[in-house]
């Protein structure tokens, strides 16, 4: 087993399986510690722009990666989705909000780095996984140019492997090979990617988990009985 | 009919001597920790001021509290929907600077400097920081006793439709002190507010709190607070409030701002009130008729078909008893002389405030005042403190339950300084103000007086109503491994959980009578 085989056929399931136990027994054991963690009451100036270019960025990519990346191939033919407008939606949109996101990271992680109070209130792992993210988006990014001219050759093999290598990790039959003389710049921005699931439980990330949808559905009022019954 | 107790509050602003005990002692035992130094449960603003944080009332800036929109209650920040898509930065945040900077002082450099000529000075550092400080432009209580311009102070929102040049004369300036906490209210904004729902009310006592677990830091509940009373700890990242001293008040103390009032102007005590009538009540139209709106949703806890309801709704006996004796019910329904805090912000607030008179002795001495028939006591609407200043902060403008309040008043003193000067009970003052002689007496024993017990009537909590397993706790609070006093919020977790259930029979004992 070489490194490019424990990279993309052993360290994945690592990421995934810390992702899933870490986040689980955090939130059994700590879940005092489970927050976003926001820094806005020591620093509005710029955060209206910065965080939600960042965030919306961010959710927009992590729904075109899981949507483009795990929906069988046969489904997208089926659906009509050509390969080559796979690609180009996946070029236009990735490179929309990949510049949203990258934006607005980069701006919140130069104010978590020079703004005086946000750093003082910053732990090690904040500056850090902000920093990582920015860096994967930065590899995400690059990859582009390379798509763009597999996309004027017309030719999708390298995005239809990244999906099946994809599809091989999910359902439990890692197959590296596939990822085997693809372009660096995508390996990087694979293993800075999963990394972000291996660093996951033990950043502030966790607030994720929490996206409060069923807000929407709740009464305004909330009473509480101490007696469970 | 639904009754639900409240554990509710007055303070007597007339008493109000503006000495900061309250603050202090909240201070010392609930935020003294990192990450709320700036955070005081419990404040005095000196008023007419923009108080903390700055501008809190005007909620043109932060959105706060509810408003009606085509007749229907919504939070001003908009709906649901609004918050949510405003979550990743809440608009109507407030900056730690609108608090101020938390600041201590290099007290150290007081000793360790070298010998000088001149005395060594300490220096102000961050708290949040660490740095010094160059100097230190805003504090927890700025404009204490009127400091700072006049301007400045003005902008407070009870200001508005007062002719701030007059005010601006120094002969005409008024001042009055306003103790505040979380109003504990009926209607909470920042309950509504809160997108992980981890803000409640106590169904027992109403006491609105924090789960500390289950907050995420979404933020959305202080801005929604209309009366900047929910804060953010910068360093657990998570909500923090008054706890209403809930631990004490379940042990049938008052709570520890109230214990430790030097001027026994605080009061504790319990209200019933009508559970189904909330979300009405909240809706009144007209602002002005909010402050009636909420003595209308309080349940007179006299009437026999309230406590029946009240018996069948889990209210404890003792505490409807001590509905029966409440402070709160005396002064604000009794006697009309408490009102809400801008009832406008439509949050049903359970903190009520006695407006207070204004020291005038000298003024009447000079004979420069109109009084009352005694010639001693002055006409309310005569007052420093101009009384559309105080319906503007109490009844949302409106001016005649204020100054009924401030004649009942005046007319008990009026009453009582006939008794002890003249030696002849002046009852034509009573009538005037449409008081009895025995409300007048009462009146005076609780609000002149003010003993401990007629002030705090805070009946213990049920445990062994309110927690279903009451076995299950025993002995294991003070000493424990773990979240024992908590039951938890997540039913599944992935390691084996300790077996706090007990296998006492926990069925309620037969009543003496046999029923």
């Amino acid at each position: 087993m070489d490194l490019h085989q424990i990279v993309f056929g052993v360290y994945p399931y690592l990421c995934l399986g810390t992702f899933v136990l870490g986040s689980w027994i955090r939130f059994d054991h700590e879940q005092y510690t489970w927050k976003s963690d926001s820094s806005q009451l020591l620093s509005k100036t710029g955060m209206r722009a910065l965080s939600n270019l960042f965030h919306i960025g961010v959710i927009a990519i992590f729904f075109g990666h899981f949507v483009g990346l795990l929906t069988p191939h046969s489904v997208f033919l089926a659906l009509g989705v050509s390969d080559m407008a796979h690609q180009g939606i996946a070029i236009l949109a990735g490179g929309i909000f990949g510049s949203m996101a990258l934006v607005g990271g980069v701006g919140l992680w130069l104010r978590r780095l020079f703004n005086k109070r946000v750093r003082a209130a910053s732990r090690w792992m904040d500056i850090n996984i902000l920093g990582w993210i920015v860096l994967t988006l930065i590899m995400g990014l690059s990859t582009l140019p390379v798509s763009i001219g597999h996309a004027e050759h017309g030719d999708p093999t390298v995005m239809l492997r990244l999906a099946e290598w994809v599809q091989s990790v999910v359902s439990l039959q890692p197959n590296p090979e596939l990822l085997r003389g693809v372009d660096t710049v995508f390996k990087l921005h694979i293993f800075l990617g999963m990394s972000v699931f291996l660093f996951f439980p033990f950043t502030r990330l966790v607030h994720i988990w929490s996206a409060p949808l069923g807000y929407l559905f709740r009464a305004y009022q909330i009473v509480r009985a101490r007696r469970t019954a | 009919m639904k009754v639900r107790a409240q554990f509710a509050f007055v303070f007597n602003l007339d008493k109000c001597i503006g000495c900061h005990t309250c603050s202090v002692t909240c201070k010392n035992v609930w935020t003294n920790r990192k990450g709320v130094e700036y955070v005081w449960f419990n404040n005095v603003e000196s008023k007419p001021g923009i108080g903390y944080p700055k501008q809190w009332e005007n909620q043109e800036i932060w959105r706060g509290g509810w408003e009606l929109k085509d007749g229907r209650l919504q939070l001003k920040s908009g709906s649901k929907l609004d918050r949510l898509l405003n979550i990743f930065a809440n608009p109507d945040m407030p900056e730690i600077d609108d608090y101020y900077e938390p600041f201590t002082f290099d007290y150290a450099r007081l000793q360790n400097a070298p010998l000088s000529e001149a005395a060594p000075t300490a220096r102000p550092v961050s708290q949040i920081t660490g740095e010094k400080m160059d100097k230190v432009t805003w504090g927890p209580n700025w404009e204490d006793d009127l400091a700072g311009e006049f301007e400045k102070r003005a902008r407070d929102s009870n200001m508005k439709s007062l002719e701030k040049e007059i005010y601006k004369q120094f002969a005409n300036t008024f001042h009055m002190y306003l103790p505040r906490i979380c109003n504990h209210c009926i209607n909470p904004a920042c309950v509504a507010a809160c997108p992980s729902g981890s803000l409640y009310k106590r169904e027992e006592d109403g006491i609105v709190l924090v789960d500390q677990d289950k907050c995420r830091g979404w933020r959305m509940c202080i801005s929604s607070c209309p009366y900047k009373k929910v804060f953010y700890n910068w360093e657990s990242g998570k909500a923090e409030k008054c706890i209403g001293c809930y631990p004490r008040v379940e042990s049938g103390m008052p709570t520890v701002c109230s214990e430790s009032c030097v001027g026994r102007i605080r009061y504790n005590g319990i209200m019933l009130y009508d559970a189904d009538r909330i979300e009405e009540l909240a809706s009144t139209k007209n602002e002005q008729d909010l402050y009636q709106a909420q003595l209308d949703i309080f349940l007179d806890p006299n009437d026999p078909k309230v406590q029946e309801q009240a018996r069948r709704d889990g209210v404890p006996e003792d505490w409807i008893e001590a509905a029966k004796k409440s402070p709160i019910w005396k002064m604000a329904v009794d006697w009309k002389i408490a009102f809400p805090m801008h009832p406008e912000f439509r949050t049903l607030p359970m903190v009520w405030y006695v407006p207070p008179l204004s020291p005038v002795q000298s003024a009447i001495d000079q004979g420069r005042l109109p009084t009352e028939a005694d010639g001693c006591i002055p006409k309310a609407e005569a007052l420093r403190l101009p009384v559309k200043y105080l319906a503007n902060l109490l009844t949302a403008g409106q001016e005649a339950p204020i100054v009924a309040a401030l004649n009942r008043m005046i007319a008990m003193r009026s009453y009582m300084r006939s008794v002890h000067v003249e030696g002849t009970p002046d009852l034509a003052v009573l009538q005037a103000a449409g008081i009895s002689e025995e409300i007048a007496k009462e009146m005076y024993r609780y609000m002149a007086i003010a003993n401990y017990e007629d002030r705090f009537v805070v009946p213990t909590g049920h445990q062994e109503v309110t927690l279903e397993d009451f076995y299950g706790h025993q002995g294991q609070n003070g000493f424990t491994f773990g979240n024992d006093s908590s039951p938890g919020i997540s039913p599944n977790s992935l390691f084996p959980e300790r077996r706090k259930e007990t296998v006492e029979p926990r069925d309620p004992a037969p009543a003496a009578d046999g029923h």
